[in-house]
């Protein structure tokens, strides 16, 4: 956690810097206004009081708890501001590291993880933080200055009070103890309980299908009892909390009372006046260390849940981003479009087996290159090394005659213009989304046509009661698989790039509407080269140049026609989707 | 503290979900259902609200013993005057005025008579001292007052004939001891009352003086008794208190022990064994309350959890259209944790915090109805002013909300494109709108978090500014004698009771507004619409099933205005196999979930066996159809449980026979607990193998219908055709309804049902389709057509 803290800029420790000073100030008014209280009283019980008198303390007592008021005001000023600033730059600082996180780690995280840990998780420190600091600061000046006003005037209170601080750190602690790790369990089951209900609301129409909603009602009362149970035991077990702490500050109380009735008794007549006036201030003493350490336990019990936020923003901070920026910003070589693979391999780094071995081949400006295999053949990964969301394990991509690893990212990003599988769509409007990013140049309207025109998107765009300002959800939502499709190609068309990667980017467009894209798209971006997956043996049957991959290794390179002559993976796949005679009519 | 339970799941509404209160739309119907879904706990809530009342009834009493006890304490300070009376009594009774010219009559034992004076003439004293004699003599006894004033200026020798050693009290007095009496008693006035010359007076006479005797059980000596007359007759009038209590100290021990304060150890014994008991059971009332409220609000959060967990199933589909899962999945955890733990904390204080506050205002009231207004006129400014930060604060917290939504659509956009974001060169587009979202929650944040941090000192401020108005007010009525000063020291205590409570009232409401809003959306969802009961009007058993589908001119759309399939007429034989075609958004798995009956239709009808589907529970329509769905939906378990799922007597030979058949068998076989092996959302298991895991989990129960749809659409082609040749045998002799996009897959149907904007365009069989050059045909040529 004390990590995470460095994130406080110079100004910020500044101003906890004030806060403390304050909080000392706020604690000596405090402290000595309990003085100012008990001369009131002494002035009210004594006759003939001089009402100024009582005016001039009352005074005191009020400007006291005043600057306390105002103290603290000041003190919620700064901590608010250092909380707020510590989470404002935490949060920024992991987005930015999210951002530059090699893809197979934010895959490692989640998404859903990492989104909770930028907002949910910094929230909890900020809590902290926010809550923490002003009695984190307060309670121990506020118990070490309360012990000395008191350190001294008796063995006996001194000892009684010990034994209250005693009592309570102990039975906080067994509570700690005891609760502990059934937190982490709850913890645990609440997820548990939240993925069973995602379960049964995502399957609702499995459910329904197979008759099986007492399966699912019994499966969710399970954990469902498990959480209460669990809760329960923990919520018992803090119950005991606030009786035992009302006990413990009545108790001293009554007991230094009762013991100073002793004292005062068996003392001599001279002392007693004394030891009266020790024992009124000794009490109301005792109390404030007794709060104090109430508020230090407090805070450790805040502490757990806090931490464990912590180390989860942590993890994401210390992952370490292997994918390192080159410096090659211009094109040395004068070559354009081609795309080389020699001898790449691929495993992510905590695998044993390679996911891509030994991968070669050239694609040449203009030319178009497919990819095909089964699921889990690896034709996604081959393609994703290109823009280096994963690095090779072996081999080298060369672009442009260039290794990839050698490349400025941006530079490398304004060559290749990549089409993920799902299509990505970002709250705003179509020509923000087809705008985005920085491209070599800027996106003028008629290019914004052209794009929509090629993606097949123009005509669907067009009916929108905005055309190409109209508003698009996060995540698309109010379009359809298709539309986002569409929309996602004309992005990357509209970038200008030499090389296109289609990650099995046609998947949600019917047969009528790929082939027109496909046809639009050759005419359009004529001297640019292609690396396309697909499914569909249609969707690749006229590439220059097919590659066949099973289990990672390439089993077949070549056009549709040597393919089937040659390669009997690709056979299979061609004969599975299509009768013989329909290939040989179609080829 | 129960806080903590609460973690990191981010709810709907933004992560901080629970931290500010969701103003309810309407409170008082919120409230009241929940009350009324209270009722089965009535019983413990009403034993909790009692305790609660009666643990803040003993807080109220305990103050008030506690003032006694300090009274009874200080009672031990003032000098225990009625011992002093005793003691002086006692010295008195000897040395009074009135008996002491006897007593030293006595203590002399001087007789002068014819015999002494004859005894003095005769002796051979000096002549002048004879003539002294004789002259007091006349003195003697012309001044009987003055009779030891001239007896002490008698010269010594003469003394010495007169006196004589005796007995008083069995205590000798030698001659001197006299004689030397005498001088001191010739040198003062008796009445005077002054008896500072005791303590030159030699031993004898000071024990038969001052005698040794007991004042309240304490043996006080002649000595003592001396040193005590000094000390006190040293004291002046004017004397300053604390030099009294000093001089005090330098007392004999045992005068010490006699006029020492006396605090009644018995009753303060007795106020500390009441106080132990009141603080004793109100902490255990306390206890006793929390451990009610703990189990009712977690029994009652189970009971919610369990009965919105049943809802889902009573729902129509068509609810799930309209909203989000994350939605419903949050009113489960969030809004049942905040009602759960808002009732476990809020009640119990808002009862024990209203008991406290009318109580002291009743008890201010009855004590001094002037103090008692300035008690409360000097809070409710500053309450006032509280409730305005309170709203301002409030605003905030909103807004933060809001920001926090904000900020947490475009992370979980930016995070879940991050391909595209890297790809498109996007980082400091990305930033810069990140930034300015973060900005804008920074401020909020920073405004929210000061305005709720004020609350806190702001209460303090309050309760010590009435404590001084109290005090001024107070003191100014008792200087004219309104009141006593023991109102005073009682108010000061009610104010601190009366300021306390009100801010517990005030956090206890805000928490009860967010109980209203959290119970508002649960009890939504809990009255939602359910499915409309059915009457089991026959019943088709599935052994005795023909398998004969017809459609009759169905009409149906998810909302009423807009109608998705239009008119389906079609029939199924027994033992077809039904290929549904055509575009995306043509009705296709509409039809389908028409024939589930997930949804009801608008007009026409749907026949099976000639049994309108009207007339067939749904429970009854499920078990005759086996039905394979697009999404690979595997839930936490192992294989062997997401294959068998509900059904109960599947031996693991037939998992495994027909995971061979679906061809998954080897796979699972590879995976280290093999069927035992847990399915999780990891990538272990793609997308391909889950499908399949999903066909085997359809087909390993026999059923008279089939319905796949999309059912191989994340499979590889190659595998496909494997599962294809399984799916074509388990469809042999059935009826079977297949959707799907690749059209290899349904090449060989016996009906193909060719579907575009919910109407029936083509049908007839693959190559009657082709044949006829239309929709189907051109739809199925197009994934051949050349781009060149």
């Amino acid at each position: 956690m004390l990590k995470l803290f460095k994130n406080l800029r110079k100004k910020d420790i500044f101003y906890a810097l004030i806060c403390a000073l304050l909080v000392v100030f706020q604690v000596w008014l405090e402290l000595k206004m309990p003085d100012y209280m008990s001369n009131i009283t002494q002035l009210v019980q004594t006759k003939g009081a001089s009402m100024p008198d009582i005016l001039r303390q009352g005074g005191y007592m009020l400007l006291c708890a005043f600057g306390s008021l105002v103290s603290a005001a000041i003190i919620g000023y700064f901590s608010s501001l250092v909380a707020a600033s510590f989470s404002f730059r935490t949060r920024g600082k992991i987005f930015k590291k999210v951002e530059d996180l090699p893809l197979e780690e934010v895959k490692k995280f989640r998404v859903s993880s990492l989104i909770t840990r930028t907002t949910n998780d910094i929230t909890q420190m900020e809590m902290l933080l926010s809550m923490g600091l002003h009695l984190m600061i307060k309670s121990p000046i506020m118990a070490v200055w309360a012990v000395t006003k008191i350190l001294g005037k008796s063995i006996e209170w001194s000892l009684i009070t010990a034994l209250a601080v005693f009592i309570l750190l102990i039975s906080v602690g067994i509570i700690m103890k005891i609760v502990m790790p059934r937190f982490k369990i709850v913890q645990d089951l609440i997820d548990k309980v939240n993925g069973v209900s995602r379960e049964n609301l995502s399957g609702i129409r499995v459910v329904r299908a197979f008759n099986a909603e007492k399966y699912s009602e019994d499966k969710f009362e399970k954990v469902n009892s498990d959480l209460t149970n669990n809760q329960l035991f923990n919520q018992k077990a803090f119950n005991y909390m606030s009786p035992i702490m009302s006990l413990v500050l009545y108790g001293l109380t009554l007991s230094i009372y009762f013991v100073g009735a002793i004292l005062i008794n068996t003392a001599n007549l001279s002392d007693k006046i004394v030891l009266f006036g020790d024992m009124i201030v000794f009490s109301s003493y005792a109390m404030q260390v007794i709060m104090s350490f109430l508020m230090l336990a407090m805070i450790f019990m805040m502490m757990p849940r806090a931490s464990v936020s912590a180390k989860r923003i942590n993890e994401v901070m210390d992952s370490i981003n292997n994918i390192k920026n080159g410096f090659i910003k211009t094109n040395k070589t004068g070559l354009s479009g081609t795309v080389e693979f020699k001898n790449v391999s691929f495993k992510y780094p905590d695998a044993d087996e390679y996911i891509l071995k030994n991968i070669n081949f050239t694609a040449n400006k203009g030319e178009t290159v497919a990819f095909i295999g089964s699921t889990g053949s690896g034709k996604s990964t081959l393609i994703n090394l290109i823009p280096r969301f994963y690095d090779v394990t072996d081999g080298e991509i060369l672009v442009n005659g260039v290794n990839i690893k050698d490349y400025d990212d941006e530079y490398l990003h304004n060559i290749i213009g990549y089409v993920p599988q799902k299509a990505v769509m970002f709250s705003g409007t179509v020509e923000s989304n087809i705008n985005y990013g920085k491209s070599k140049n800027r996106v003028t309207k008629q290019k914004l046509e052209e794009a929509l025109k090629v993606s097949q998107a123009y005509e669907f765009v067009s009916k929108l009661d905005k055309k190409e300002k109209s508003h698009i959800a996060s995540g698309g939502t109010n379009l359809s698989g298709g539309q986002k499709q569409r929309l996602s190609i004309a992005r990357v068309i509209a970038r200008n790039p030499e090389i296109y990667i289609f990650d099995d980017s046609f998947s949600a467009l019917d047969y009528k509407t790929d082939i027109t894209l496909r046809k639009e798209l050759k005419k359009y971006t004529g001297g640019s080269t292609n690396l396309i997956v697909a499914q569909r043996i249609g969707t690749i049957l006229n590439a220059d140049k097919i590659i066949v991959l099973e289990k990672g290794r390439c089993v077949g390179i070549g056009t549709h026609k040597e393919l089937m002559k040659n390669c009997d993976v690709y056979k299979e796949i061609a004969l599975s989707q299509v009768s013989k005679e329909e290939l040989e009519n179609a080829g | 503290m129960q806080d903590k339970e609460r973690k990191n799941n981010p709810p709907k509404r933004g992560p901080m979900g629970r931290g500010v209160p969701e103003k309810p739309k309407n409170f008082a119907s919120a409230i009241t259902k929940l009350t009324s879904s209270l009722k089965k706990f009535k019983v413990q809530i009403f034993l909790s609200i009692i305790l609660a009342g009666l643990s803040a009834v003993l807080a109220l009493s305990s103050p008030n013993r506690l003032s006694t006890l300090t009274d009874e304490i200080s009672k031990g300070l003032i000098i225990n005057t009625d011992n002093g009376t005793k003691l002086s009594e006692d010295i008195l009774s000897t040395l009074n005025k009135d008996k002491l010219p006897e007593l030293i009559s006595n203590i002399l034992n001087l007789n002068i008579n014819e015999t002494t004076i004859y005894k003095v003439n005769t002796s051979d004293i000096s002549s002048d001292d004879k003539l002294k004699f004789n002259s007091s003599l006349s003195k003697i006894n012309s001044d009987r007052e003055n009779t030891m004033k001239y007896l002490g200026e008698l010269p010594d020798s003469i003394l010495d004939l007169l006196l004589e050693d005796s007995t008083y009290n069995d205590i000798n007095i030698t001659k001197e001891d006299k004689i030397s009496f005498l001088k001191i008693l010739s040198n003062i006035n008796i009445e005077s009352n002054d008896y500072s010359f005791i303590k030159e007076l030699p031993s004898s006479i000071k024990s038969i003086l001052l005698p040794t005797s007991t004042v309240d059980k304490e043996k006080v000596t002649t000595d003592d008794k001396v040193e005590f007359i000094t000390i006190m007759s040293s004291l002046k009038e004017n004397t300053p208190k604390n030099e009294i209590y000093k001089i005090m100290g330098t007392l004999p021990d045992s005068i010490q022990k006699i006029i020492n304060p006396k605090m009644n150890m018995d009753r303060v014994k007795k106020i500390v064994i009441i106080l132990a008991i009141i603080y004793i059971l109100s902490s255990l009332f306390n206890f006793i309350q929390g451990r009610i409220m703990v189990i009712v609000s977690n029994k009652y959060a189970k009971d919610l959890r369990t009965k919105i967990s049943k809802k889902i199933n009573k729902l129509p589909l068509k609810y799930f259209d309209n909203n989000l899962s994350g939605d419903i999945l949050s009113r489960i955890t969030n809004d049942v944790d905040t009602i759960a733990q808002s009732l476990n904390q809020s009640l119990a204080t808002l009862v024990s915090s209203l008991t406290l506050f009318i109580g002291s205002i009743i008890m201010m009231f009855v004590t001094n109805w002037i103090l008692a207004l300035t008690a409360i006129l000097s809070s409710i400014f500053g309450f006032i002013f509280m409730f305005i930060i309170l709203g301002k604060s409030q605003k905030y917290f909103t807004q933060r909300q809001e920001e926090l939504g904000n900020l947490n659509g475009y992370i979980e956009e930016a995070y879940s494109g991050l391909n595209v974001l890297k790809t498109c060169n996007a980082k400091d587009e990305s930033n810069e709108k990140f930034d300015k979202l973060n900005e804008k929650l920074y401020e909020c944040n920073r405004k929210s978090q000061f305005l709720s941090g004020l609350m806190h000192p702001m209460m303090g401020f309050i309760g010590n500014f009435g404590y001084v108005c109290v005090c001024i007010v107070g003191a100014l009525l008792a200087s004219k004698e309104i009141i006593t000063f023991g109102v005073i020291v009682a108010f000061i205590m009610y104010v601190r009771q009366f300021t306390n409570p009100l801010s517990q009232i005030a956090q206890a409401m805000t928490s009860m507004q967010s109980v209203g809003a959290a119970s508002e959306r649960v009890f939504e969802f809990l009255d939602e619409e359910e499915m409309t009961a059915e009457k089991e009007v026959i019943r088709l058993d599935k052994d005795k099933a023909k398998g004969k589908i017809e459609f009759n001119h169905v009409k149906f759309g998810y909302n009423e205005d807009k109608i998705i399939i239009k008119d389906f007429s079609a029939i199924a034989k027994p033992g077809q196999k039904i290929a549904i075609v055509g575009p995306t958004g043509a009705g296709k798995t509409t039809m389908v979930n028409l024939l589930m009956k997930f949804y009801e239709i608008n007009s026409g009808d749907i026949k099976i066996d000639d049994i309108s589907i009207k007339d067939l529970t749904r429970e009854n329509i499920h078990e005759l159809f086996t039905m394979v769905l697009q999404d690979t939906w595997l839930f936490n378990g192992t294989i062997k449980e997401n294959i068998v799922y509900n059904r109960k007597n599947i031996s693991d030979k037939k998992v495994k026979e027909v995971c061979e058949v679906v061809g998954v068998d080897h796979f699972i076989k590879t995976l280290s607990d093999g069927y035992n092996s847990t399915v999780s959302d990891n990538d272990s298991i793609s997308a391909g193998q889950r499908q399949l895991l999903t066909i085997a989990r359809g087909m390993i129960e026999d059923s008279p219908f089939l319905i796949l749809d999309e059912a191989t659409s994340n499979v590889d082609t190659r595998t496909e055709e494997l599962v294809q040749k399984a799916m074509d045998k388990l469809m042999e002799n059935r009826t079977s309804f297949i959707i799907a996009h690749r059209l290899s897959t349904i090449k060989n149907a016996d009906l193909i049902l060719v579907m575009n904007e919910g109407n029936i365009i083509e049908q007839g069989t693959h190559e009657e389709l082709i044949k006829k050059n239309g929709f189907y045909a051109n739809l199925y040529n197009s994934q051949f057509e050349s781009i060149n």
